[in-house]
């Protein structure tokens, strides 16, 4: 047998694009998926590609994701690649979520409460039973009952136990925080760092990690102190103006969980807090990232570190799954060089190994 | 050759450039040294040589001539993606002949002809930590560089030696550079190592993912780690290449049935042609 070279890489990958091309596609007597269906009906996958791509655009996640053919790993990373080719001209101001206009806003650790609870729409209380009637097309569902905008103002839970001082106080961040998009982590990583990096961290990853708190996994107590789910107004000071101008609203969710805490030798038993925010709709990874926050405060709080979930660094460096992806989906490309070395190197052991043991030792 | 507008000329912006050209000027000045630096998403994969690019993007000029091999072949998938990617963001002119080139971007080889001072090598790293097989903790291995604390990587080798009678490290075969820091040559084979001591061209290293830069100067040592009664031997297969009868080159071993036979051939492909252009035409004379 001849030896093929590997050539022809170049029309091999213009004709692979080709398939991928027409796979996406699929069955053309069908109709083509649009980008607004996909705004409008598959919402919570724009939500999550627009919090894992870290850029707030609804029509560009639903291109992404019908480029991606529903893989919302890679929409994300199509996002992401998009994003760094955006100029960067400025930081708005800390978004006040306590302003925020809510959709949806429950509490686990109060029956009621200023603001009241509101459920939003939810998939909670709903039967997982499989909607037949969806799979055939039908009429638009009747509108929902809508109630008046009540005019209450809905202050955060945490704010409530600080008031009484029951709630750890956050140091109060004076310092300019880190832009993770432009500097590298460092470790140890500020709070500020650690929170931008799990924001946009993979929801799964996230999700294993803070059920594994709860599974003994280091010592969490949580309890939802708070979720909240609306739209939050972005206010930005433009240099050549020198006063706050408001840019537009993006849909946040925010979610604040109270952790128990029996003091420590510097600080008396009280409730300390795991933060979540995530762009869009996405309460799981908002949750999961609360969890998560609590649990990397360890050190800071003079807590036993010994639970991967407490571990920054394992924490921080493998939620990415833009990084995550790219680097485990790397071992298809070729390998036959290190591999040959390998080979050469196994094969200089074998034979050593099978000498007599006196002459084996070196 | 015509470039997408659309975009920077190769890609980055020119703010991004300038913050990568600093970290290489550090890297330059403390040989082997990890800088990091404010890596950025690529539209290429993490893994898929995201640092490299972003070096070679941040050196490129628009008389530039660059060269991509993976695996020291300029025609695998990967090579071919990021040579069009160059094509299509900077419109450079690109080259197989590895003296035409004034960059070259590599994953995963040196070149077999010596480069020269004219030229600018890139290399695609995954992981720029040396130490991370032994201790994955970067705030702990950053110590022990500050310390020059190598003595774990050492006795790791002296482990090898004992159990197995060499050292069984094959590629990311890890170098003192200029006698300071310990430094990842990337996954090369140990085969190359010896190359990259007092090279003329400047080496470059990207780390993307891991978002480091480190740098070897033109005509730095840079020292594999052995021992006096353990010196370090850069290991080939012990053949000659089929199609152009070479007997120094590292070699690609290509399995050509499945009843045990095998051929090998040069894993640099423009070595590998030059030589049979060469011996052809001595056949022709």
């Amino acid at each position: 047998m001849a030896y093929v070279a590997v050539k022809g890489g170049e029309r091999a990958i213009g004709n692979a694009h080709a398939w991928l091309a027409e796979t996406r596609r699929g069955d053309t007597t069908l109709a083509e998926l649009e980008v607004p269906q996909i705004v409008q009906q598959l919402s919570l996958a724009v939500d999550r590609v627009m919090a894992e791509g870290s850029c707030y655009d609804r029509d560009l996640a639903a291109l992404a994701i019908k480029q991606s053919k529903g893989d919302l790993i890679e929409a994300a990373f199509l996002l992401r690649a998009y994003r760094t080719t955006l100029p960067r001209f400025g930081y708005s101001t800390p978004l006040d979520t306590a302003a925020m206009r809510i959709r949806r806003r429950v509490s686990a650790t109060y029956k009621d409460l200023p603001g009241g609870q509101v459920l939003g729409p939810t998939f909670d209380y709903t039967h997982r039973l499989l909607d037949f009637a969806l799979a055939a097309a039908g009429e638009p569902p009747a509108p929902a009952p809508e109630a008046p905008a009540g005019d209450t103002e809905s202050p955060r839970v945490t704010e409530l136990l600080s008031r009484e001082g029951l709630m750890r106080r956050e140091d109060d961040a004076t310092a300019e925080p880190a832009d993770l998009t432009r500097q590298p982590l460092a470790f140890p990583a500020a709070r500020p760092t650690r929170l931008q990096n799990l924001a946009r961290g993979d929801e799964g990853f996230l999700l294993g990690l803070g059920y594994s708190t709860q599974r003994g996994y280091g010592n969490s107590h949580p309890f939802v102190g708070e979720i909240r789910h609306g739209t939050v107004t972005i206010c930005l000071t433009p240099p050549e103006l020198g006063f706050e101008i408001e840019i537009g609203e993006i849909a946040v969710t925010e979610c604040q969980m109270v952790n128990q805490f029996h003091g420590s030798r510097s600080e008396p038993p009280q409730f300390t807090r795991g933060y979540g925010l995530v762009l869009g709709h996405g309460e799981r990874k908002a949750m999961s990232m609360a969890l998560v926050d609590r649990a990397l405060q360890a050190g800071d709080l003079g807590e036993d570190r010994t639970a991967p979930a407490q571990d920054e660094e394992f924490v921080l460096l493998h939620s990415d799954n833009v990084e995550a992806t790219g680097f485990v989906e790397h071992l298809k490309l070729p390998h036959y060089v290190d591999f040959q070395s390998e080979l050469e190197v196994v094969r200089r052991m074998r034979a050593t190994a099978t000498l007599q043991p006196e002459q084996a030792t070196p | 050759m015509s470039r997408d507008e659309a975009y920077n000329f190769a890609y980055l912006d020119e703010d991004t450039k300038r913050m990568i050209r600093r970290a290489l000027l550090k890297a330059v000045a403390i040989p082997g040294h990890q800088v990091p630096f404010g890596a950025r998403e690529m539209p290429l994969p993490y893994g898929w040589g995201t640092g490299g690019i972003q070096v070679t993007a941040a050196v490129l000029g628009p008389r530039d001539v660059l060269k991509v091999i993976d695996q020291g072949a300029d025609d695998t998938t990967n090579a071919v993606s990021i040579r069009r990617f160059f094509n299509r963001v900077a419109g450079v002119e690109t080259t197989t002949h590895t003296r035409d080139a004034t960059i070259i971007q590599t994953r995963h080889r040196i070149p077999e002809a010596a480069l020269t001072e004219a030229q600018v090598i890139v290399y695609q790293v995954p992981m720029p930590e040396p130490l991370f097989k032994l201790e994955p903790r970067l705030a702990e291995t950053r110590r022990m560089h500050a310390l020059s604390d190598y003595g774990l990587m050492h006795v790791k080798l002296y482990e090898d030696i004992a159990r197995h009678g060499h050292i069984a490290t094959s590629y990311s075969y890890p170098v003192m550079v200029d006698e300071r820091y310990l430094m990842s040559p990337s996954p090369i084979p140990a085969f190359d190592n010896p190359k990259m001591h007092r090279m003329a061209a400047l080496q470059l290293f990207g780390a993307g993912r891991e978002k480091r830069i480190y740098a070897v100067p033109p005509y730095t040592d840079v020292r594999s780690l052995d021992f006096e009664d353990h010196p370090f031997r850069p290991h080939r297969a012990d053949a000659c290449c089929e199609l152009c009868g070479s007997g120094s080159s590292y070699l690609d071993e290509v399995v050509t049935d499945d009843r045990g036979g095998r051929m090998f051939v040069c894993s640099d492909t423009d070595y590998c042609e030059s030589r049979q252009a060469g011996n052809a035409k001595e056949e022709a004379a």
